[in-house]
């Protein structure tokens, strides 16, 4: 101990170098992630700028009048919430059950590897490509012609591999020794998979599908092909006021038809059903963020 | 302070809280430098937290808030001129799972070194030099010599162990804090440690967690009882279990609860 005892631990000029590094680094890493929330701020705020004059309540439960150049949007909102609906109804069970067959069943063969493989490049596929996939399946092949249905059905499909690949990676996350600790008492696989792995991978699982959400609310290609219409007439404020073998409107058709289809549009319209659009599926994300931090704060670990 | 050979650490009415729970009370304790001390005591009463107050881990949770006085080497580490890079370059820590990085075993032990110095410091043969000395120092050379390239992660538990005291050496570091770092060893594996232990005692202060109550016997100098975040008892081994001054430390060394 030959130094003098007080000025041990200071700075020296490496640690002030590397000192300067990290700020440099964190200053680096915090700027790439407001970069990344800027331009959600100007989008959102430049919407809604523009979409001032039209917001309110009633334009959401009014319908499209004097040839959709005023009026509302009930047609199109309640025909976005009809397609979301039914192809998660499909997507998700089908897309959860097989993520836990393939992380909490499959062995590792070639089979299952090719269908990992198949899962991670299906969820690179262009809408457009499920899009007419959906039309040469379900509008001709199954015969269920342009409708909710089919396009329900090509969300859906579009919808599943990317489903798979988030549940799998929540499963995944949950800790092997609580599994073993499981089987360890003899516990089958389907009561680990009920009493363990589920529970503690649900929120995980929920954020992968809620995601889908907004993907299956904003694409505009698959639901042309195989069952938006430009206009139906329907009742304002009617809660169903479509069957699943007839065609609907939809918000982001509605929004391509406003802003490039029909002549002399009110200005701030499209912006509105922007915002709509928007604000609906921020609001689904909302919700799921509120339930996966209320399930989480039930997690143990 | 007293007028004994200066501690290595000294702690003055050190208090810590996890958010509003106190794991630490009032613990004031001198730490003799060159010394072995073990910290016992039930398990929760706050051995870990202690020495983690030590490099000031315990401070990467936000919820954590500290009072009182630690002095390292004479220097209250809670100054505002303490570098935490420098302080845990001094206070190396061994863990309970040996945790060798997923790299070579030569890359492990010149780990700090690369950390800490500039790259152009740095020659093969000064590396190579300091790779050497390390294994030696922790009995390691002869095994690993020829395996220097091998994954530090393939070695047994033993090996990993020593390989983890191994990558502090070349810090130069003068406190090693160990918690439990015999727990996932077998007894050849732990008679290792407490060999390499004998062997750095001197050069090191060497403060060891442990739950073993034969090897703080065996193993350590001084020795420290703590219970429900205070100390009880600290004084010299031999003191403490043939003639411990607290009754609570009688019952918990006769093994009566903990
Ligand atoms: N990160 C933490 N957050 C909140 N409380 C903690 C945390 N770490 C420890 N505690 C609490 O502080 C107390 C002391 O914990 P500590 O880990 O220091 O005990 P220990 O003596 O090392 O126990 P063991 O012998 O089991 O390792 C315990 O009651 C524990 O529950
Ligand atoms: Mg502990």
């Amino acid at each position: 101990m030959s130094d003098g005892t007080n000025q041990r631990f200071t700075e020296t000029p490496l640690v002030r170098r590397k000192q300067r590094e990290e700020r440099f680094a964190q200053w680096l890493f915090f700027a790439m992630s407001a970069a990344m929330i800027v331009p959600l701020l100007l989008i959102v705020g430049y919407l809604v700028q523009r979409a001032w004059p039209s917001l309110s309540l009633g334009f959401i439960i009014d319908v499209p009048v004097r040839g959709m150049k005023e009026g509302g949007i009930w047609p199109a909102f309640i025909g976005t919430i009809y397609l979301v609906v039914l192809s998660l109804a499909v997507s998700a069970p089908i897309g959860i059950l097989a993520a836990v067959y393939l992380n909490e069943y499959a062995r590792d063969n070639w089979f299952n590897r090719l269908i990992n493989l198949a899962v991670i490049n299906l969820a690179g596929v262009p809408s457009i490509v499920h899009a007419l996939f959906g039309l040469g399946a379900f509008v001709y092949a199954a015969r269920f012609g342009y409708s909710i249905l089919s396009a329900s059905l090509t969300l859906a499909i579009m919808t599943l591999p990317v489903i798979i690949a988030s549940t799998r990676e929540a499963l995944a996350s949950v800790p092997r020794s609580f599994r073993e600790a499981c089987w360890n008492v003899g516990a089958t696989r389907w009561q680990t998979i009920k009493a363990v792995v589920l529970p503690n991978s649900i929120s995980g699982i929920l954020t992968g599908v809620i995601l889908q959400v907004s993907r299956a609310a904003g694409e505009t290609a698959p639901i042309m092909f195989t069952g938006a219409v430009f206009f139906k007439a329907v009742q304002k404020g009617d809660l169903f006021p479509y069957n699943f073998n007839e065609q609907c409107m939809a918000l982001s058709m509605h929004l391509y038809t406003l802003s490039t289809q029909v002549p002399g549009v009110k200005e701030s319209i499209p912006f509105a059903t922007a915002v709509v659009l928007l604000g609906l599926v921020l609001a689904v994300n909302a919700a799921a963020i509120t339930l996966r931090v209320w399930l989480r704060n039930r997690k143990k670990w | 302070m007293s007028d004994t050979p200066q501690p290595s650490i000294t702690t003055r009415s050190l208090n810590l809280w996890y958010a509003k729970f106190q794991a630490l009370i009032d613990v004031s304790a001198d730490i003799k430098h060159g010394l072995i001390t073990s910290l016992i005591g039930p398990s929760g009463c706050g051995k870990t937290t202690l020495l983690r107050c030590f490099n000031r881990v315990n401070e990467r949770y936000g919820y954590v808030t500290t009072t009182g006085e630690i002095k390292l080497l004479g220097k209250n580490i809670y100054d505002p001129d303490v570098s935490l890079v420098e302080l845990r370059k001094t206070v190396g820590m061994v863990f309970q799972r040996p945790n060798p990085l997923p790299i070579s075993v030569y890359e492990n032990v010149v780990f700090g070194l690369r950390i800490h110095h500039e790259r152009s410091q740095l020659t093969r043969a000064m590396l190579d030099e300091a790779v050497e000395k390390a294994l030696t120092e922790v009995g390691l050379w002869d095994d690993l010599k020829d395996r220097l390239n091998a994954r530090a992660t393939s070695l047994q538990l033993e090996q990993q162990q020593k390989l983890c005291i191994a990558r502090l050496l070349p810090l130069k570091p003068e406190i090693i804090l160990m918690d439990e770092p015999c727990s996932a060893l077998d007894v050849e594996g732990t008679r290792g440690i407490e060999e390499l232990m004998f062997a750095l005692k001197g050069r090191y202060t060497l403060v060891v967690v442990t739950h073993n109550m034969s090897q703080a016997r065996r193993a350590s100098d001084e020795c420290i009882f703590m219970l429900l975040g205070r100390i009880i008892e600290h004084s010299r081994t031999e003191d403490l279990f043939l003639t411990p001054k607290h009754p609570k430390t009688a019952e918990y060394i006769e093994g009566r609860y903990g």
